[in-house]
């Protein structure tokens, strides 16, 4: 679903179409090809994520730590966040504060209009999409460049990302050299090492010229200032290296307190992720560096709802999340819709939380619903993100939404009616066909699930008769 | 209200009443018992598509050299120039610009640390290192480590490493898998990294 495949405004929410889930799904799920490269992609990350998981005898206590960490720092949020603006001021960068993504992209735009630039080179960032900086620069007349491969696919192809690590999972070989050579690369065939290749032939003469760099940031360490990106291509090297200035947008749920917790997130990070020992490059710098890589760092500590999730008792744990995308690669239904169903930034269960959880509940509704509370996501999660508690608790949040009951809300408060009451229940049963009454009138419901075979006596008749 | 002051307020409204901040429990493995680290770092290195040579101290130069072969390379000031005694390597002092970078064919480092569980080097923007770009845009990255500067875990490099410094950890070269999940090493950084571990 790319309802805004070329939007001209931007939207500065994760929340990218309001179709509802299932109607979403209902489109994807036709789409055969789409199918079957998410389960090819699905299905090989799980494995390799399965594999260096288990070289690690201490992984639970990796995962615990993991957790603990996030938990304790966000109870403290305000206190690291002011410790980290402290010392990057210190290391010679400059801290900057954006409620939303309309003030963070105006403050991007600024400080790139102040150096004269037209245009600016992107590491892959899911906070930086998630507030549409690209749209927002674009109406400055300033064009941003996406390096990231899979990033650089689906900018050339006017599409939307449809997973957090492999944003073109979507898209085929054949289909990837067609958007490249409509858009004037020089891909020698279609095969993933020519397609490369022709991606690095575009951006480096980009990367070589960028006067202005954009990234999101992994993590920031309060205590010594320090910024981090994780990548496989390279891409990020040349962003956060080689211009003269760099910009880093970032969620004010990434600080982490010290140095030391480095130690579990390097570790917990490149397994669940890509399922490799380590990530081919990490980069990590503090403040500015004389003679070495940009000599003007600005660093935006963004808010965009983060603070509206982290009032939500049960929901804040999703603040946890460090975007491994680990939960999208377990699920049984993003494996079978993708995710565009989802229509936000951030698919999977962990988009089925924190979307509603950081823009509000209105155009999310169905979001909730799009699990079977199946548990895996939780199972794998490396900072131990209970979903589907959050899950059932947003769908009470959605209950309690609406200003007029849904033939849903009705149907289960009938429901909680009749089980509410042993001789309701009975009553019911000799009816013999509790789903009948409901089956013909709530279609959305009985639509996809069939009517309850009903035995010719209840349990609990059968007792009454043979053991009184 | 500043932005910054309402961001701050919010926070705090959000987490009023909420049960203090607890401890982190770290009873995860602080070091990594492997038996031979520096070997465990060999195979690891491999694995990742990276070449590795072990030599000796006495043949580092004349091995630095025969990987060099013709290639046009730069080298960091700190770099021990008994390393590469047999070459005619470029000096990045005065600084290299980018252009005069991308002229060359490679760059000779040394490294800060390599990490034998997860086969990763890690450069530390100085000395021996070098400044990032120079590993950055030439084509071919030869890394020289000592065996001295194995250690076993992420733990034990975390606590070696000084912050303040630009770091760079590589885990082989670059490499993606966007396309259809293959992978394919080699996109933007050196699309060749080669490694000699230096046994004493």
């Amino acid at each position: 679903m790319t309802d805004h495949p070329t939007r001209t405004t931007a939207l500065p929410w994760p929340r990218r179409h309001s179709t509802p889930f299932p109607q979403a799904a209902k489109i994807k799920l036709a789409d055969t090809q789409l199918r079957r490269n998410l389960r090819k992609a699905t299905t090989t990350i799980r494995a390799k994520r399965a594999a260096v998981v288990g070289e690690l005898p201490d992984w639970e206590e990796l995962r615990e730590a993991a957790r603990a960490t996030k938990a304790a720092t966000l109870r403290e949020l305000d206190v690291h966040l002011l410790r980290l603006e402290e010392s990057v001021t210190a290391a010679g960068g400059k801290v900057h504060w954006a409620r939303d993504g309309a003030e963070a992209n105006a403050m991007v735009a600024a400080i790139a209009r102040g150096h004269g630039v037209d245009e600016v080179v992107k590491i892959k960032s899911l906070t930086t999409d998630e507030i549409d900086l690209n749209v927002a620069l674009a109406e400055q007349g300033i064009t941003a460049w996406e390096t990231d491969l899979a990033e650089l696919i689906v900018q050339l192809g006017h599409d939307e990302s449809s997973h957090i690590l492999v944003p073109a999972i979507h898209k085929n070989r054949s289909e990837i050299q067609q958007i490249f050579t409509d858009s004037g690369l020089d891909p020698a065939s279609d095969s993933p090492a020519d397609l490369a290749g022709a991606a690095r032939r575009y951006l480096r003469e980009r990367f070589l010229r960028a006067k202005v760099g954009v990234s999101g940031a992994n993590f920031a360490i309060a205590d010594t200032g320090s910024v981090v990106v994780v990548e496989s291509e390279g891409n990020g090297r040349m962003c956060l290296t080689l211009p003269e200035v760099l910009v880093t947008v970032m969620g004010i749920e990434k600080v982490l307190p010290t140095w030391q917790d480095l130690e579990v997130f390097l570790q917990v990070l490149p397994r669940s992720s890509t399922g490799e020992r380590m990530n081919p490059y990490t980069s990590i710098w503090t403040g500015v560096a004389a003679g070495d890589g940009p000599q003007e760092f600005h660093l935006i500590l963004l808010d965009n709802g983060r603070t509206r999730a982290l009032a939500d008792e049960i929901g804040r744990q999703a603040l946890q999340c460090i975007r491994c995308s680990a939960c999208l690669n377990v699920c049984p239904v993003y494996e079978r819709v993708g995710g565009h169903a989802y229509g936000s930034v951030y698919p999977g269960p962990i988009g089925a939380i924190i979307t509603p959880l950081l823009q509000g509940m209105h155009g999310s509704e169905s979001l909730p619903y799009a699990s079977s509370l199946c548990g895996a996501c939780y199972e794998v999660c490396p900072v131990k993100i209970d979903i589907p508690t959050v899950l059932v608790h947003l769908r009470d949040e959605s209950v309690q939404s609406h200003t007029r009951p849904t033939v849903n809300d009705v149907a289960f408060r009938s429901l909680a009616w009749i089980f509410g009451d042993r001789r309701r229940y009975e009553k019911a049963q000799q009816l013999g066909k509790l789903g009948t009454p409901f089956g013909s009138v709530f279609r959305p419901w009985s639509a996809s699930r069939g009517p309850l075979a009903v035995a010719p006596q209840s349990f609990r008749a059968w007792w009454q008769e043979n053991h009184r | 209200m500043s932005a910054r002051d309402d961001v701050l307020s919010r926070i705090r409204k959000a987490v009023a009443g909420a049960e203090p901040a607890e401890d982190v429990p770290r009873d995860y493995r602080a070091s990594y018992d492997v038996g031979n680290v520096v070997d465990h770092f060999a195979d690891m290195v491999a694995d990742y598509k990276a070449t590795v040579r072990r030599v000796g101290r006495v043949d580092l130069a004349a091995v630095v050299a025969e990987e060099v072969g013709g290639r046009r390379v730069g080298v960091p000031a700190g770099l021990p120039t008994e390393w590469y005694a047999g070459i005619d390597a470029v000096v990045d002092a005065p600084p290299l610009s980018i252009p005069e970078l991308d002229q060359l064919d490679g760059a000779v480092t040394g490294a800060r640390l390599g990490i034998a569980e997860t086969g990763t080097i890690v450069l530390d923007g100085g000395g021996r290192s070098g400044r990032r770009a120079i590993t950055l845009v030439p084509d071919w990255h030869l890394c020289i480590v000592e065996a001295s500067q194995v250690v076993g875990s992420v733990p034990q490099a975390v606590m070696t490493l000084e912050p303040r410094v630009p770091i760079t950890f590589i885990s082989g070269p670059s490499a993606t898998s966007d396309i259809e999940l293959n992978r394919v090493e080699g996109v933007h950084g050196p699309r060749t990294l080669n490694v000699l571990i230096v046994d004493d």
